[in-house]
């Protein structure tokens, strides 16, 4: 059986008198948009929900924030660091950020011949935001902006 | 993440999502998605583990390259292992584990912060 996330939550903040937190519900089908070549010739793009930063970077904070970080794919993963309102989840990739923010898994995928190349830059922001309009008209399109500006082919979405 | 991929998707870029919650992927009914069941945290593999990373990594990317229908959701066989962190996931006791919401940069590490000062950052 799979963690029921949405429901374990509800009843643990309703317990604690909290509003519920509002999960993004789609009501309608998702676009679509094909490859327009495989991976394995394809500048592929990785975006994060984790809270990563680099070294050097300035770290999230937990109320609401909306922005994004441009990681160099070059970075070292020891300079790679996380800050996320829900710190309880980050325990293991603060040891080993692989495990959410697939660095060096990616670069293996290039040199397999699997992904044609990464972008110069990959980014990251942080999940656990209260406000869907302020992912909407904030973090989305600044998002959607800096893989354009990394001309990607295809984008990977690393959900935490 | 959802919103973003649909987001980014409907905007010509092709997107996957890979994710360890399925209800909340399942909701937000991304264009194509990769489902891990690891505890939150683990997406993208096992930590220190490089060869289950690749595994997830390889799957994942094959999805990517495969998937033709709209809100296809693919469920890799990786298996965790010992099962005892379901239950603290889907407790439903009266606790909040999130940090306050405070606006201020939350460095990992103290030093982090004088790193970012030293680069040029006014925090």
């Amino acid at each position: 059986m799979t963690v029921n996330y949405m429901d374990a939550i509800r009843q643990r903040y309703e317990k604690l008198g909290y509003t519920p937190y509002r999960w993004f519900q789609a009501d309608s089908p998702p676009p679509w948009q094909p490859l327009s070549r495989p991976l394995a010739d394809s500048r592929l793009g990785l975006l994060s929900t984790s809270g990563a930063y680099a070294l050097g970077q300035r770290a999230y904070h937990y109320k609401d924030d909306t922005s994004i970080r441009a990681i160099p794919a070059a970075t070292p993963v020891g300079a790679l660091r996380f800050s996320h309102i829900t710190e309880n989840y980050l325990i293991d990739p603060k040891r080993d950020p692989n495990c959410i923010f697939p660095l060096e898994t990616l670069r293996r995928q290039v040199a397999a011949g699997r992904v044609g190349a990464l972008t110069e830059d990959l980014f990251s922001c942080m999940g656990g935001v209260y406000s869907q309009r302020r992912i909407r008209e904030e973090t989305a399109p600044a998002v959607l902006e800096a893989f354009r500006e990394q001309a990607v082919d295809a984008a990977l979405l690393v959900a935490m | 993440m959802c919103l973003v991929a649909r987001h980014l998707e409907a905007h010509g870029i092709p997107t996957l999502v890979l994710g360890s919650a399925f209800d909340i992927i399942s909701a937000g009914a991304p264009p194509r998605a990769v489902f891990l069941d690891y505890p939150l945290g683990h997406s993208a593999g096992k930590p220190q583990d490089p060869a289950d990373q690749d595994a997830v990594l390889r799957a994942a990317l094959t999805a990517f390259d495969k998937l033709s229908v709209p809100g296809d959701l693919v469920t890799l066989s990786n298996v965790w292992g010992d099962n005892a962190w379901r239950e603290e996931a889907g407790s439903t006791e009266a606790r909040d584990t999130r940090q306050p919401r405070d606006e201020t940069p939350q460095w990992q590490l103290p030093e982090d912060r004088d790193a970012a000062l030293a680069a040029g950052l006014t925090v």
